[in-house]
């Protein structure tokens, strides 16, 4: 995993070879210092293969530590915001966490393996951070990002290919449960957990595993229409989910320079991911100040007028600025022009009717289009399959 | 209903000052300390049979005199010695004598003279600047209140006032190194030697550290604060311990010794009480601790209590201490090599030259057993004859460099160290090895564990500018309150630091009533 592509400068996870040779379009992109493709062989067809039969997405270079000792739950409960007290053993939970002053540094999944076994998996390299967490505590963090690689396999016949595979029972799974299996010998580890707010798995392998996983998947889902996806379909989906990307919806704290740049939770519209009865966690006394005197900005889902993606758009009302936007795109399945948006306050709130202040470029033309759009509430793709126990068969 | 108003952890000088300060207001103040006796660092101690020292601080030169008017400390009976001449001993016994702006001796010539007296007019400038500085609360410079700056403005005002030259002088110097600057004012090494050892007592830098010439001002605050010169305290340092213990109990406040706190009890986002050794809890509006930041923050609170970014500050606080003490029981009084019977009574300094203190610190950074120090000698049974049996005296010894844990180990090293120091004091005292009839030698791990100090530091963290001011004890732990609600603190690691001045106590306890945290 560590070795450098000849071609590239950066690094290649186990997948790769596998992924290289199904990569048509042999487009590109460095995520997080990893060669991963943007696109496949056509991002809509990539990004129907997720909503309408299943897409597999090389999770590999997300960051993953492994948090043990006696007091792995008590560490964790100070490290982020929800109350990690309450996340049973086999269960998964989507966390954030925050400095001292609030801001949000990044967010994470975070796996309850065993009684003091817990896994992180975070967007941003954080072993400086969770090493400083340890003072007081008695843990052990081992980074196991080249240890445990992952598939996302996403998509409404995942379940199916899945259980082919050999995850017996696999539709038995709830939502953020997680089922362990053996695969040529070696452990595989299930959990029902995604990007897409469709149903879907991720499945854990050790790096030796890799190659044979992909070319079974593939081999097994051909009749259920498994399709490799890139960094630009699942973009598409996850927006249209309503989920936000560290570095591109916020900065992750520590790596901001300059001041006022870096965004609370609420701020993020992830107040339902702090936990006030939490005697204590970081950025707990500064977020309690927040609540108190209020935030500096609102997170924005906006319905835009239109089929323009609003992508970089200051957001207005009437003649005034109030807000940019940090993610936004046309959405196939819910036919709508989604942009997401930091409004500042008092402006935002569910039912405010904005304008983005969209350029586009035809032919080396510019337009710009002042396209009305209104604050929507939650996300706009909604799946029923999602949540449904047992997963429907395809 | 809390058990009372204030907890005071320690009832060193400052907890008991601050005790003092609220229980006058009207608070109901319990004041805890581990040890037998009240005092703290202003202790005296009996180490051989009839032979009693000041094991910790044995000079009494910064105390602020404000301090001792409002508590009337002289009226309880706080008695002190006439002011020593410092006499920094040569090993030809020809030595060099400071006494107020006059210095003689040793060779010193008159433009050493004249430069001395122009160097301690500018040191007494800034420190007098610095001393308005010390008895308030420390500005912060980011958050608009306009106390803070008031503070600032008549800091500036002050600065501006010395004239340009003073002011470009101050600004230029104070980031330095007290080598550099004795290199710019004299040529007379002895001179540099024993005024740069006022600028590294007590902490674990020499005069090429960086901050040496603010540790100096410091010290020379002490001269403003005090007014009393370099002293001794009749009956030892623990009368002075003994006097406020007096003074904070007759205010009212409660003095509970022999009851070490074993934790701080925090409950939701405020600091609730505290629970002792015993078991027992006590709950309280407010805890105040005297007690350094290190173990305030780390051994009593824990890290477990806190926001990270906090628990790395007190992680990362500077608390070593390169400072050991020598004492010992001399059989009868010990011959200076020059000096006269009375003059045994000042205070002997013994310092090789500048280049020598580095050298001395040298193996200090690496764990080992130096093979010269510096002494700062105090004979106090000379003007104190309670201290030691009839015709008998007893040394008392600020020595440098001293490691927190050499590498042999304190079992090995302390007889080898003990050795040296000796050997090292034969040099001006020949035969005084013969009269030694007991000896202690207390390195900083001692006084760690005697006195409950991180890293055996008296002045509760290094003196040095990252680690001042508004910055004292760290970033968002300042002007006495903490980062955690309920939590203040009032000892030597809160603003304006160590050296027994009482300020930090006195500070505490009026921040505290002027923000009404006790009603």
């Amino acid at each position: 995993m560590s070795l450098a592509s000849r071609d590239t400068m950066l690094l290649t996870t186990p997948f790769h070879s596998r992924v290289a040779a199904m990569c048509d379009l042999n487009d590109w992109g460095n995520w997080m210092g990893y060669t991963t493709p943007n696109a496949y062989f056509d991002v809509e067809l990539e990004y129907f293969a997720l909503r309408s039969t299943t897409g597999v997405f090389d999770l590999s270079p997300m960051n993953k530590y492994r948090v043990t000792g006696p007091d792995a739950q008590r560490y964790l409960n100070r490290l982020v915001t929800r109350d990690i007290a309450k996340l049973g053993i086999n269960r998964v939970g989507y966390a954030i966490w925050c400095d001292d002053d609030g801001q949000v540094m990044d967010d994470g999944t975070i796996f309850r393996l065993g009684e003091s076994d817990y896994r992180i998996c975070s967007y941003q390299r954080a072993d400086d951070w969770l090493a400083w967490n340890t003072l007081g505590f008695d843990v052990t963090i081992e980074n196991e990002s080249d240890t445990v690689v992952g598939l996302a396999v996403q998509g409404p016949t995942s379940c199916t290919i899945l259980t082919l595979l050999g995850c017996t029972d696999l539709n038995q799974l709830k939502p953020f449960g997680m089922a362990h299996y053996t695969f040529e010998g070696k452990p595989l580890m299930v959990s029902r957990t995604g990007f897409t707010g469709d149903l879907g798995y991720e499945v854990w392998v050790p790096p030796e595993s890799a190659e044979a996983l992909w070319d079974q998947l593939f081999e097994l889902g051909h009749d259920y229409l498994i399709k490799p996806i890139g960094g630009s379909a699942l973009e598409l989906a996850r927006i249209e989910a309503g989920f936000l990307q560290a570095n591109t919806d916020f900065m992750p704290s520590e790596e901001v320079v300059r001041v006022g740049r870096t965004r609370s939770p609420f701020e993020l519209g992830l107040a339902w991911l702090v936990d006030f009865s939490k005697p204590l966690f970081n950025g707990r006394a500064a977020l309690l100040k927040e609540q108190a005197n209020g935030s500096r900005f609102r997170f924005a889902l906006l319905d835009v007028h239109g089929n323009k993606p609003a992508e970089h758009s200051f957001i207005l009302k009437g003649d005034k600025q109030v807000g940019t936007v940090t993610s936004a795109a046309w959405c196939p399945t819910a036919k709508a022009n989604l942009a997401y948006a930091q409004i500042e306050m008092p402006h935002g709130a569910v039912g405010d009717e904005l304008v983005a202040e969209i350029y586009y470029q035809r032919e080396l033309h510019w337009t710009r289009l002042l396209a009305p759009c209104k604050v929507i509430e939650g996300p706009i793709f909604k799946s029923a399959k999602r949540w449904q126990t047992p997963a429907p068969p395809y | 209903m809390t058990d009372y108003d204030a907890v005071i952890i320690g009832a060193g000088h400052n907890g008991l000052i601050c005790a003092t300060y609220l229980a006058k207001a009207g608070h109901r103040v319990l004041v805890l300390d581990g040890r037998s006796e009240p005092g703290g660092c202003a202790s005296t101690r009996e180490f051989a049979t009839g032979f009693k020292v000041s094991d910790c601080a044995q000079w009494f030169s910064q105390f602020d005199r404000s301090i001792n008017k409002d508590l009337n400390l002289d009226g309880a009976g706080l008695k002190l010695s006439n002011a020593k001449t410092t006499i920094s001993l040569q090993p030809d016994g020809d030595h060099l004598t400071l006494d107020g702006d006059h210095i003689a001796g040793a060779g010193v010539d008159p433009v050493d003279q004249a430069a001395y007296r122009e160097f301690r007019k500018m040191m007494q400038r800034f420190a007098k600047l610095m001393t308005h500085l010390y008895r308030g609360r420390p500005p912060k410079l980011v958050e608009h209140n306009w106390r803070d700056r008031f503070t600032l403005m008549k800091l500036g005002l002050g600065l501006k006032m010395m004239g340009r030259e003073y002011m470009q002088d101050m600004m230029r110097i104070v980031m330095i190194n007290i080598y550099d600057v004795m290199n710019e004012h004299f040529k007379h090494d002895a001179l540099k030697s024993t005024i740069a050892l006022d600028a590294v007592t007590g902490t674990n830098m020499g005069p090429r550290s960086p901050n040496t010439v603010y540790s100096y001002l410091h010290r020379a605050t002490g001269e403003f604060l005090s007014q009393t010169g370099t002293t001794q305290v009749i009956g030892g340092m623990g009368a002075l311990g003994a006097v406020l213990a007096d003074v904070a109990t007759k205010q009212g406040a409660t003095l509970q010794l022999d009851s070490p706190v074993a934790s701080i009890t925090k409950t939701d986002d405020r600091v609730s009480g505290v629970t002792l050794d015993s078991g027992e809890a006590i709950s309280a509006k407010l805890v105040i601790s005297s007690a350094d930041p290190k173990t305030t923050f780390r051994d009593l609170l824990g890290y477990e209590k806190m926001e990270v970014g906090m628990a790395r500050r007190v992680e990362h606080y500077r608390s070593r201490s390169g400072t050991a003490k020598l004492h010992l029981a001399l059989s009868s009084l010990p011959q200076f090599t020059g000096l006269t019977d009375r003059q045994l009574g000042e205070r002997l300094v013994i310092t090789p030259s500048m280049d020598g203190m580095e050298r001395a610190l040298n193996p200090m950074k690496y764990n080992e057993i130096s093979t010269q120090h510096t002494f700062d000698i105090s004979i106090p049974s000379v003007a104190d004859a309670s201290l030691a049996p009839a015709n008998q005296h007893v040394l008392t010894a600020i020595v440098h460099y001293v490691p927190y844990a050499p590498d042999m180990g304190w079992e090995a090293a302390r007889p080898q160290l003990l050795t040296t120091l000796l050997a090292e004091l034969e040099v001006y005292a020949p035969g005084i090895g013969s009269l030694v009839t007991a000896s202690e030698l207390i390195v900083p791990s001692d006084l760690e564990a005697s006195h409950g100090m991180a890293g055996g530091n008296w002045n509760h963290g290094e003196l040095s500018i990252d680690q001042a001011l508004m910055m004292r004890p760290f970033p968002g732990s300042t002007q006495y309150a903490t980062a955690v609600d309920g939590l203040y603190l009032c000892g030597a690691g809160a603003h304006p630091g160590g050296g027994l001045q009482g300020l930090p106590g006195r500070n505490a306890a009026k921040e505290i009533l002027k923000r009404g945290a006790l009603s």
